[in-house]
């Protein structure tokens, strides 16, 4: 086996006790102090985004995984069917969803079930998105809504009035329940 | 009784008191406060963030444009807020600690480092002959003749504060944390003792306030460029006092637990070190009393290297301009009276911002090298460096 013998650097004395390190080090963090200094002067921050008054909601990525929501779609039908699929699938158990059945003179009777109730608990959702992949219907949607606040527990759950004004609207995907099929 | 009222000079009395006031509540706290908030923006400009900008005085609700803003950059009642926070916090004693001790501690880690104000002179002296005072009022609480020694011993007191609090807390990390305070704050004060005899020999003099005179009259030791400063005998010795400036400097980061030698507290080993079981205003007081002692170091440092409250070319700049800017006792004008006061500090905060610069650069030691360093290195040069002046002083001795 050939072995390296690695020459170990000659260092000069004000290396050996540090000096020429603690000096330049001094410069270094000098530097960055004055250059930063001179930034925050014209209250222009370079990298820092000062929160509330500016925000990044323009660079959000499409695939951003905000408050869940759910969604209508083009003829104003509520898109869950109430399968239940995302309230079992929910890591956390933050869906609770009340099943209720569509009465026989709606136009949409033959979709047979839409939720009563459907309730998302913000404080427990992880916003893993789960509840999104998992949904036949294509039905609930991870939205770019990321500060949910409130002043107390029974505020931060969403109810179904709640989420359909989050979700909105959404055309296509879903065409099985349209007359012509 | 009566005779002891007679006796009593109550005019130096009341002085003392408004000189405390001033000293310690008008001056240290609020400084001490504000090194803190010093730290905070100081290490985020070095660390290229923007640091705490947003707790301003609220001029803008009481109608005015603007809020106020040093060098434009806002936050400036951050310490207030910090303070606000600590009363609020709740006060909490395990039950497992040994409550005399694990109250005494605090305490004992912050009225040190205050007393030791007591022989700072942090000014000339205040001609106050418009307000009706003959004598002019000398800048300093007590013009004690033994300075120094004082503030070495007060200051050494420090420790059991750091070593009670480790050890009333019974818990590993407090403990850990204390036994390495006192073995570190004991190494280092030998060399920190050690390294300011040389200053004392050129001075020949232990009362502070006569050194910060001398120095304004003939040029600051680390700077010694008018007055007797140019003498050949200044510019020789200059080398043991630099040599002596490394140590007590070096020595003094140590002393005040100051990265690079902080392993008292350091976070990643010891949680938060000897106060980790202390909360809200117990915990402040550590913390508070750390830089208490940071600002009194520096306060020393400047007195004894950087000519105190002198203004830099004082004598030279009267001679240039006609206006007095140096001492001279019994004749200083009541301007150049404030101006040294103003000098003082701003001195001190020179030395505060260094501090803070060299703990956002430089990593921290071993405990082992912290050691080795202390015994093996400074406490050597110290001694060696006493010998030297003593050489030099015999060789070209001072007038």
């Amino acid at each position: 086996m050939p072995t390296i013998l690695v020459q170990r650097p000659k260092l000069a004395w004000h290396e050996k006790i540090f000096l020429s390190g603690f000096i330049n080090g001094m410069r270094i963090t000098l530097g960055h102090a004055i250059r930063t200094f001179k930034t925050l002067r014209g209250s222009k921050t370079v990298v820092t985004m000062q929160y509330p008054e500016q925000k990044w909601d323009e660079s959000l990525p499409e695939h951003y995984r905000g408050a869940p929501a759910l969604v209508t779609d083009e003829h104003g039908r509520e898109r869950c069917v109430s399968c239940q699929l995302c309230e079992f699938i929910c890591p956390p158990k933050a869906i609770k969803i009340i099943p209720g059945e569509i009465p026989s003179d709606d136009p949409w009777a033959k979709v047979e079930k839409r939720p009563r109730e459907f309730e998302i608990d913000m404080i427990r959702c992880i916003y893993c998105g789960m509840c999104e992949e998992v949904c036949p219907e294509q039905a609930i949607f991870l939205r770019k809504d990321y500060a949910i606040t409130g002043t107390s527990r029974a505020e931060m759950v969403h109810d179904k009035e709640k989420l359909y004004e989050i979700g909105g609207v959404r055309t296509g995907l879903v065409n099985k329940w349209n007359d012509l099929k | 009784m009566q005779s002891l009222l007679a006796n009593l000079d109550l005019p130096l009395l009341i002085a003392a008191l408004i000189k405390i006031v001033f000293l310690v509540f008008l001056v240290i706290l609020p400084m001490v406060a504000y090194s803190v908030y010093a730290e905070r923006r100081v290490s985020a400009i070095i660390q290229d963030r923007v640091g705490p900008n947003r707790t301003g005085i609220p001029l803008t609700l009481l109608g005015f444009k603007k809020d106020i803003q040093i060098f434009g950059i806002g936050g400036l009642l951050q310490p207030m807020a910090d303070g606000l926070k600590f009363i609020l916090k709740e006060d909490f004693t395990p039950r497992s600690v040994n409550t005399f001790y694990y109250w005494l501690a605090p305490c004992l880690t912050m009225v040190p480092a205050l007393m030791t104000a007591a022989v700072m002179p942090f000014g000339s002296e205040l001609d106050l002959s418009w307000a009706g005072l003959g004598a002019p009022i000398p800048m300093v609480i007590a013009d004690l003749n033994v300075g120094p020694l004082y503030m070495f011993a007060i200051s050494s007191l420090g420790v059991y504060g750091i070593v009670l609090a480790g050890w009333a807390s019974n818990s590993k990390y407090p403990f850990l944390g204390g036994v390495r305070s006192s073995a570190q704050m004991i190494s280092y004060e030998i060399s920190l003792g050690l390294s300011i005899i040389p200053v004392v020999m050129i001075f020949g003099e232990l009362n502070l306030g006569k050194m910060s005179a001398y120095q304004d009259a003939n040029g600051w030791l680390l700077l010694p460029f008018w007055g007797e400063g140019l003498s050949l005998s200044r510019w020789v010795l200059l080398v043991p006092i630099v040599i002596s400036f490394v140590v007590f400097s070096i020595s003094l980061f140590a002393e005040t637990n100051r990265t690079p030698f902080d392993l008292p507290e350091c976070e990643t080993e010891l949680v938060a070190g000897y106060h980790t079981e202390y909360s809200s205003m117990k915990f402040a007081l550590f913390f508070l009393g750390e830089y208490a002692a940071m600002i009194i170091g520096s306060g020393l440092a400047v007195t004894l290297f950087f000519g105190g409250w002198s203004i830099p070319f004082g004598p030279v700049l009267s001679k240039l301009t006609g206006l007095q800017f140096h001492f001279q006792a019994g004749s200083t004008p009541f301007y150049t009276g404030l101006l040294h006061i103003g000098t003082f500090f701003a001195k001190i905060v020179g030395c505060i911002i260094f501090f803070v610069w060299v703990r956002w650069t430089l990593p921290r030691f071993r405990f082992d090298q912290l050691m080795k360093l202390g015994w093996l290195v400074f406490f050597e040069v110290a001694l060696l460096n006493v010998f030297l002046t003593a050489l030099l002083l015999w060789l070209v001795p001072l007038k």
